[in-house]
């Protein structure tokens, strides 16, 4: 007869505690990760994002397109951030993801709406995300009806009634259809590589230490930049292979645009890559074990998913998190990555979210240098 | 590199210090080339952390020395091409077969003609047929002949062995001895730590290290004579009672079980004889002076080094 035990229970229980206890690093995930998931699910991450950087190009600067502006930005989700001079500017501001919507009040327009000619205003829209801008874009359907109420006074009374004065034009560009799959399938090609990067170098630093093998290693002549590169080079090509998988089904199953040159995508993700081998790398040097290592890449892995604009609108965060996610090569590998892919951006225009990226290789690379042993002390 | 010293490991206060606690204290360690030198002391008495500083693992926190004429603290990685070290846990690829367990360590030192001495490796180490099988699966014999062979590929003058037969059947153990002792025909230096007795008797020297103190070295003999023991053997009926008498004693430092036997041990000859006297006509037991072993030095130093520690 072997009934329950309460006193082996309690063995194993209070065993267990200690060992909780012991395990520094995880005991700070356990009250850690709550509570930075807490901060950003509560605080960071907004799916209704507002305060959007617009552009404006004012072609006939009056009270009519004054008017139209101060209601845009009055709806919450229109932030004014740039005016231009030509089109040419605008688009390439949109380009670039400097600003996400592009305002042209065209020449003649307080003419033509004075004469009842219903001139148009156009609003472009990188639409590369659709959640970021659909909120804004059904918010302008409000212009349409109370944009002008202030300015139709007098003999332009007779305009209030019936159709708006001016024909509001929205287009989409990028993704005109509005397909979510055109922006998550190519950035998933960061999420997998920032995933499987730095795991897998961490795991394969710290299980040389578990196992003993360090102690052999650090008796040969082998010098630390060695050991670094060649553990480095093959999940190199590991990256490149996943690229490709995730590149041939972007285009092969979900149809998503190409338009930039896959030779510039690539020669950006050698350095995204390596960005991510070297923190890899760095948590290699700070964890005991497997498990912490583990670890570590799951708290850089969290934000690096919410706080990069994959899941959630950059833009709709609040500037605190935007900041936070500007360090993160993730964030920048995705503009890069949708640039590239959608907009068609050529190395000229990606360069601006490549040193942020070639810093943080830096700092994670000297970190992990400088960290990186060739003694036991 | 300096081939004029005779000896092969020459270092003066050697100190390592763990959060202030001195784990090798000032060890003055002299190993002659060509010899076999073994390392003894207690768990955790600082053997592993002299071998590693010895080897470049560590860095010295004092003390300064040579290994084989090559600066300890400033030439550590050129005194890595010339030394072989085994650890004491296996510390090769469990996951990579014995063959490409080799190549890899032939590849590092930059080994020449590097398949050929992997091949020959295989052939002495008897293994050729198993090649292909993983390092994992070998029995703990088989694992530290490989460690063994692995650490003889490139050709090293200096041989650091922390630990090698632990947990090794008595044939490997054998065969293993008789390895080292060819090698050092060879003209190779062997600085190697044990627990066993039996090995202790086989090096050329010995060095006897408690608490991170050096407390003796040199030959068998002379590590005994440093000891300063009288040592008396007592053999017959209900050993336990008597040694349980005789430890009460003054004069009597130690007593020890051999088998059958009970080794009585002093410093002091005339304090001892007077004490174990009342002991000699007891019915049943038979007594004889004997020479002190080496188990008997070391306890005693052990011992003496325990005293100056409180």
């Amino acid at each position: 007869m072997n009934r329950f035990s309460w006193t082996r229970f309690v063995a194993v229980l209070a065993k267990e505690f200690v060992q909780m206890r012991r395990d520094r690093l995880t005991f700070a995930m356990m009250v850690g990760i709550p509570v930075i998931q807490l901060i950003l699910f509560g605080f960071a991450i907004n799916s209704d994002p507002k305060n959007l950087r617009t552009a404006v190009l004012d072609a006939d600067p009056s009270a009519f397109s004054r008017s139209l502006v101060r209601a845009m930005e009055n709806s919450g989700y229109f932030r004014v951030t740039r005016v231009v001079d030509s089109y040419a500017d605008g688009g390439r501001l949109l380009e670039t993801g400097e600003v996400q919507f592009l305002v042209t009040v065209p020449e003649d327009f307080s003419r033509r709406l004075q004469r009842g000619e219903r001139p148009v205003l156009l609003v472009e829209a990188d639409a590369s995300d659709p959640a970021a801008t659909s909120n804004a874009l059904s918010a302008l359907l409000n212009l349409n009806q109370t944009g002008l109420d202030h300015d139709l006074k007098g003999a332009l009374a007779s305009l209030k009634p019936g159709p708006p004065p001016f024909e509001l034009r929205v287009q989409r560009r990028y993704n005109p259809e509005g397909i979510t799959q055109y922006n998550v399938v190519p950035g998933l090609i960061g999420v997998v590589l920032t995933m499987t990067m730095v795991l897998m170098t961490s795991l394969s630093m710290t299980r040389e230490r578990e196992r003993g093998t360090m102690e052999n290693l650090l008796a040969t002549p082998v010098r630390p930049i060695e050991v670094m590169a060649g553990k480095i080079v093959p999940f190199i090509i590991v990256g490149y292979v996943q690229v490709t998988i995730i590149l041939g089904a972007a285009r092969l199953l979900f149809e998503v645009p190409m338009v930039g040159s896959l030779a510039v995508l690539s020669a950006a993700s050698i350095l995204f890559i390596a960005a991510n081998l070297a923190i890899g790398f760095t948590f290699s040097t700070l964890a005991g074990n497997q498990l912490q290592a583990m670890q570590m890449g799951f708290f850089f892995f969290l934000p690096s998913i919410l706080l990069s604009g994959f899941m959630f609108p950059f833009r709709g965060m609040p500037e605190w998190a935007q900041w936070l996610g500007e360090v993160l090569p993730l964030t920048h590998f995705l503009r890069i990555v949708r640039g590239i892919l959608l907009k068609g951006n050529d190395a000229g225009e990606i360069l601006p979210e490549l040193w942020p990226i070639a810093a943080f290789l830096l700092a994670a690379a000297t970190v992990a240098l400088a960290r990186y042993r060739e003694t036991l002390d | 590199m300096s081939a004029v010293s005779p000896l092969a490991i020459e270092v003066r206060g050697l100190t390592k210090r763990y959060g202030g606690r001195a784990v090798v204290d000032h060890v003055d360690l002299a190993v002659p080339r060509g010899r076999i030198v073994g390392f003894l002391g207690p768990n955790g008495s600082g053997k592993t952390t002299t071998i590693r500083m010895l080897c470049g693992l560590l860095t010295p926190d004092d003390g300064t020395g040579t290994c084989l004429g090559l600066d300890i603290r400033a030439e550590a990685t050129e005194i890595k091409r010339h030394v072989g070290y085994m650890t004491q846990r296996f510390s090769l690829y469990e996951d990579l077969s014995i063959e490409e367990n080799l190549d890899f360590i032939a590849r590092v030192y930059a080994v020449p003609d590097r398949q050929r001495q992997v091949h020959d490796a295989l052939k002495r180490l008897g293994l050729e047929a198993r090649a292909k099988q993983l390092a994992g699966t070998l029995s703990g014999g088989w694992k530290q002949r490989l460690a063994l062979a692995a650490c003889l590929l490139h050709q090293p003058e200096l041989l650091l062995l922390d630990e090698p037969t632990a947990g090794v059947d008595p044939k490997a153990r054998r065969e293993f001895w008789d390895q080292i002792h060819s090698l050092a025909a060879q003209g190779i230096t062997v600085l190697v730590s044990t627990h066993y007795m039996d090995e202790a008797e086989r090096c050329h020297r010995l060095a006897y290290i408690a608490y991170g103190k050096l407390l003796a070295q040199g030959t068998a003999e002379e590590v005994i004579a440093q000891a300063g023991l009288f040592t008396w053997q007592v053999t017959g009926d209900d050993l336990a009672t008597l040694a349980e008498e005789l430890r009460r004693q003054p004069g009597v430092e130690m007593v020890a079980a051999f088998g059958a036997s009970l080794h009585v041990s002093g410093s002091d000859r005339r304090q001892l004889e007077a004490a174990i006297a009342p002991f000699r006509g007891r019915p049943g037991t038979a007594w004889a002076e004997v020479q002190a072993g080496l188990e008997d030095a070391f306890i005693k130093f052990m011992r003496d080094a325990q005293d100056n520690l409180q």
